[in-house]
C-alpha cells in the first residue's frame, strides 16, 4: 500500500469536519493519519471510550463519523468492541454477512493506561481482531487536565500541581506500549503525529494484522501542555528528537526502531516548549528532577535500542 | 389443549437456563463465572464447544466487560446474551443503564444471590432489586421450569419493536439454580419458531446504514426525552408481556401473566411473594384453606414493569396483606422494595387492606413453614383487631 501523500490525499476522510475539537488538537490529526492506513473496500466500526474525541465528534443529533460508531462508557471500549467483533465473526460464520470489516478504537490515555486497562488486557488476551489506538496526550484532558498513568514525571496537572512541597507529578509514567507488547499480540507500535508517513505505515500494518494491534500515538494537547496551539506538530516532533517518545514497532515479537534519531537532543528542549514543565526551570533544586527525567528517557531509549538490536 | 411431543426431564435450574439458551441459539454470549451462576456458563460453553449452537463465546475478564461486550454484540444486530449473579450484577451496574438507554434487547438470566458485605453466596434478591430502576424488565421465576419458560419468553418480549428493552430473568440462587426438579422441555424447532429471527432496533454492521450509537447529549439536551421514551417502552411492555405469556401458553400449556393468584377470590388476608418462596407459601396457604382459614396468595412474576393497578385490583378486597421481601432498602424503616412499590400503588385508592411487610431469607436464611405460620398468626391478629402493630417485620432473625 502506498504512503505517498498524493495517494493518501485522495482517500476519503472518515472523520468529517464540523466536530468541536479544539483548534490545534493532536487527537484529530492522529485519527486522520491512522485512518489513512485503512485498506480500501472495507467496512469500518469505530469505538471511543468517554473522552475529548467522543464528546467533540458525536454531539447529538450530529455526528462527525462517516462510518458506524459506538460509545458505551469510559473503561469498557475494548470489551464493547470485543462484542462487536464477536458478533461480526458469528454472523460471518453463519453466512449472514459477506462484508470485510475492520474495527478500531480511538481512546485517550486515561481510558487506556488507567481505567480501561483491564478491558484492554482482556481483549488482547482473547485475540479479538481490532486496532486499538491510544491517542496519548498524557493526562485527562476532557475533564480539565488531571494526571494519568501516562503523564510524564515533573509535569504540572490539576491533580499533580507544583507547590512548596511538590514539583508536579512525582512518578514516572507507565510504559504501556511494553506492557501491551508483553501480551504477544501480532502488532504493537509507538507513533507520533509529527511523523505522518511512519504513522500511516504503522496503521496499514495494524489493519492487516491477523489479531489485535495496538498503536500508542503521541497527540499533544495545547490546553493541557500549555504551548501555543499552532505548535502541536512541532512539540510532537521534539518529543521524537529528544527520544522522550521513541518511535518503534513490535511486529510478531520483533522490535524495530522506525524513527531514526541521528543526534539525540537533550530532553530539556522538549520540556521547555511546554508550560506544564515551566516550574522545573524556575527553581534551582528542580535541576535534580530534570536530571532524573533525562535519566528515565535515556534508560528507556537504550532499552528500546537494545531490543531492536541497534546498540 | 393437548401438547404433543413434550419431554420430561430432571434438571437443575442452571441446566434449564442453559438448555433454553441452546434452543434460542444466540449469536453471541459473553460471560464471566460467578457463583451460583457459573454452571450456566459452563454448561453453555460445553454446548458451544460441541457445535450445538452458532454462538461466539466471549470469555471476558469481568462482568463489567461481559455486559459491555453484550452491548457491543447486540448493537451489531446480533442476538446477544449474558448471565450473572450478585457482585457480578453489581459490577455491571453502570452498563445496565447503557443497555437499556441504547434500547438493546439483551436477555440476561441473573441467579439471585446476596450482596457483600459480609460475603455470602446464598440467595436473596438484593442484587436484582438494586437494578430495579435501571430500565430492565424483570421476570421472577418460582422454579427451574419457570426459569426456562421465562428465558424463552424474554427474547420475544425484549425484541418486540414496541419495547426494545433488555430483560432480566431471575432465579433464586441454589434453591432453583442447584436443586434438581422435574420439568418439561419444548422441542427445539418450536422454540426456534417461537423466538423467530433476531430483531434489534439498529445494527453497526449494516454497511448501507451507518449509525452513531451512544452519542453525547451535551449541548442540545435530548436526554430527558430519551428517558421518557424508555418509560413509554416500559409501559408498552405490559401488553407485550401479556401477549407473549398467552402465546407461550398455546405452545406449552403453561401460560404466564404478571402474577399468579391462589385462593384470592374469597381470601380475608393474603401474601404477596416472589421467586422460590412462593412454593412454601402456596403449600402453607393450601393447608390453611384445608383448615377453613381464609388465606390467599399472589406470586409476582413481573416486578418491572410493576403491575401496580392490577395488584391493587387483585388485593383490595383483603382485610390484610403481607408483602414478602427478600431484600431490604435500608431506608430507615420503610421496608423492602416490593412493599414500598405496592404501598405507593395503593395511595390513589380508598379501599385498601392493612399492609405489613415481612423481610425474610436474607443471605439464604431458610423460609420455613413455621415462619410462614408465624406471619399467618400475626395476619390473623391484624384481621381480628383491625390494626397493624408493626409494619415492617424481619422474619426468622436469630434471637
Amino acid at each position: 500500500m502506498s504512503t505517498r501523500l498524493k495517494d493518501l490525499s485522495k482517500k476519503d476522510e472518515i472523520l468529517k469536519g464540523g466536530h468541536r475539537l479544539c483548534a490545534g488538537c493532536g487527537a484529530s490529526i492522529a485519527v486522520r493519519q491512522i485512518l489513512k492506513g485503512l485498506p480500501d473496500d472495507v467496512e469500518l466500526v469505530v469505538s471511543n471510550p468517554t473522552g475529548c474525541l467522543e464528546v467533540s465528534t458525536t454531539i447529538y443529533p450530529y455526528t462527525s463519523w462517516n462510518c458506524s460508531y459506538i460509545h458505551s462508557a469510559f473503561e469498557n471500549v475494548a470489551s464493547t468492541l470485543s462484542g462487536v467483533e464477536s458478533a461480526y465473526r458469528s454472523l460471518k460464520k453463519q453466512g449472514k454477512t459477506d462484508k470485510d470489516y475492520r474495527f478500531v478504537v480511538f481512546a485517550g490515555d486515561g481510558g487506556t493506561y488507567d481505567i480501561g486497562f483491564q478491558a484492554l488486557s482482556g481483549a488482547l488476551e482473547r485475540n479479538h481482531r481490532m486496532v486499538y489506538v491510544c491517542y496519548n496526550n498524557e493526562a485527562y484532558m476532557n475533564t480539565g487536565i488531571q494526571r494519568s498513568g501516562a503523564t510524564l514525571k515533573g509535569a504540572w496537572t490539576t491533580t499533580s500541581p507544583h507547590g512548596e512541597e511538590s514539583y508536579g507529578k512525582a512518578e514516572n509514567r507507565k510504559d504501556l506500549t511494553s506492557i501491551v507488547a508483553a501480551h504477544d499480540i501480532p502488532y504493537v507500535a509507538q507513533a507520533s503525529i509529527s511523523n505522518w508517513r511512519d504513522a500511516v505505515k504503522k496503521a496499514q500494518k495494524a489493519f492487516e494484522a491477523d489479531g489485535p494491534a495496538f498503536i500508542n500515538i503521541l497527540s499533544p494537547c495545547h490546553r493541557g501542555w500549555r504551548y501555543p496551539m499552532e505548535q502541536t506538530v512541532e512539540v510532537a516532533k521534539k518529543a521524537v528528537e529528544t527520544c522522550a517518545w521513541p518511535l518503534y514497532e513490535v511486529e510478531n515479537g520483533e522490535y524495530n526502531l522506525t524513527g531514526k534519531v541521528k543526534e539525540k537532543k537533550p530532553v530539556e528542549e522538549y520540556l521547555k516548549m511546554q508550560g506544564r514543565f515551566a516550574h522545573l526551570f524556575k527553581k534551582e533544586e528542580n535541576k535534580e528532577v530534570l536530571d532524573s527525567i533525562q535519566q528515565y528517557i535515556d534508560e528507556k531509549w537504550e532499552r528500546i535500542k537494545y531490543l531492536a538490536g541497534e546498540e | 389443549m393437548a401438547i404433543e411431543n413434550k419431554s420430561t426431564v430432571a434438571y437443575v435450574g442452571t441446566d434449564a437456563v442453559a438448555e433454553a439458551m441452546r434452543q434460542i441459539n444466540p449469536d453471541v454470549v459473553a460471560a464471566y463465572p460467578i457463583t451460583p451462576q457459573t454452571a450456566i456458563v459452563e454448561t453453555f460453553s460445553t454446548m458451544a464447544a460441541n457445535g450445538l449452537v452458532d454462538t461466539e463465546m466471549v470469555n471476558v475478564e469481568s462482568e463489567h466487560s461481559a455486559m459491555s461486550a453484550t452491548i457491543g454484540a447486540s448493537a451489531s444486530g446480533s442476538r446477544a446474551m449474558t448471565c450473572t449473579s450478585s457482585q457480578g450484577l453489581g459490577l455491571m451496574w453502570e452498563t445496565l443503564y447503557i443497555a437499556s438507554g441504547l434500547r438493546l434487547p439483551i436477555v440476561m438470566p441473573n441467579v439471585n444471590r446476596a450482596l457483600s458485605a459480609p460475603i455470602n453466596i446464598h440467595c436473596d434478591h438484593s442484587d436484582s432489586m438494586g437494578a430495579r430502576d435501571s430500565g430492565w424488565i424483570q421476570l421472577f421465576s418460582e422454579n427451574a421450569q419457570e426459569a426456562y419458560d421465562n428465558t424463552i419468553q424474554a427474547i420475544k418480549i425484549a425484541e418486540n419493536s414496541n419495547v426494545y428493552l433488555p430483560v432480566m430473568v431471575l432465579l433464586d440462587g441454589f434453591i432453583i439454580s442447584h436443586a434438581i426438579e422435574r420439568m418439561e422441555l419444548l422441542e427445539d424447532n418450536k422454540v426456534k419458531d417461537f423466538v423467530g429471527e433476531v430483531n434489534t432496533p439498529y445494527s453497526l454492521l449494516d454497511p448501507n446504514n451507518p449509525v452513531t450509537v451512544g452519542s453525547f447529549d451535551g449541548l442540545y439536551g435530548y436526554y430527558f426525552e430519551f428517558k421518557k421514551q424508555q418509560e413509554e417502552a416500559m409501559k408498552n411492555s405490559f401488553s407485550v408481556i401479556k401477549e407473549v405469556g398467552e402465546d407461550f401458553g398455546k405452545l406449552s400449556g403453561r401460560s404466564y401473566e404478571f402474577f399468579e393468584t391462589e385462593y384470592m377470590e374469597d381470601a380475608e388476608f393474603g401474601f404477596l411473594v416472589l421467586g422460590s418462596a412462593a412454593g412454601t407459601v402456596r403449600h402453607h396457604v393450601k393447608c390453611l384453606r384445608e383448615n377453613g382459614i381464609p388465606a390467599g396468595m399472589i406470586k409476582l412474576r413481573t416486578y418491572r414493569p410493576f403491575p401496580g393497578k392490577e395488584l391493587v385490583e387483585a388485593t383490595s378486597h383483603l382485610k390484610a396483606l403481607a408483602v414478602m421481601d427478600r431484600s431490604d432498602t435500608f431506608a430507615g424503616g420503610m421496608g423492602g422494595p416490593v412493599f414500598m412499590d405496592l404501598r405507593s400503588a395503593y395511595y390513589d385508592y380508598d379501599k385498601k387492606p392493612l399492609m405489613t411487610n415481612y423481610i425474610y431469607g436474607l443471605g439464604g436464611r431458610d423460609l420455613s413453614v413455621e415462619l410462614v405460620q408465624q406471619a399467618t398468626e400475626e395476619m390473623q391478629d391484624i384481621v381480628r383487631n383491625g390494626e397493624v402493630k408493626q409494619t415492617v417485620n424481619y422474619l426468622g432473625l436469630k434471637e
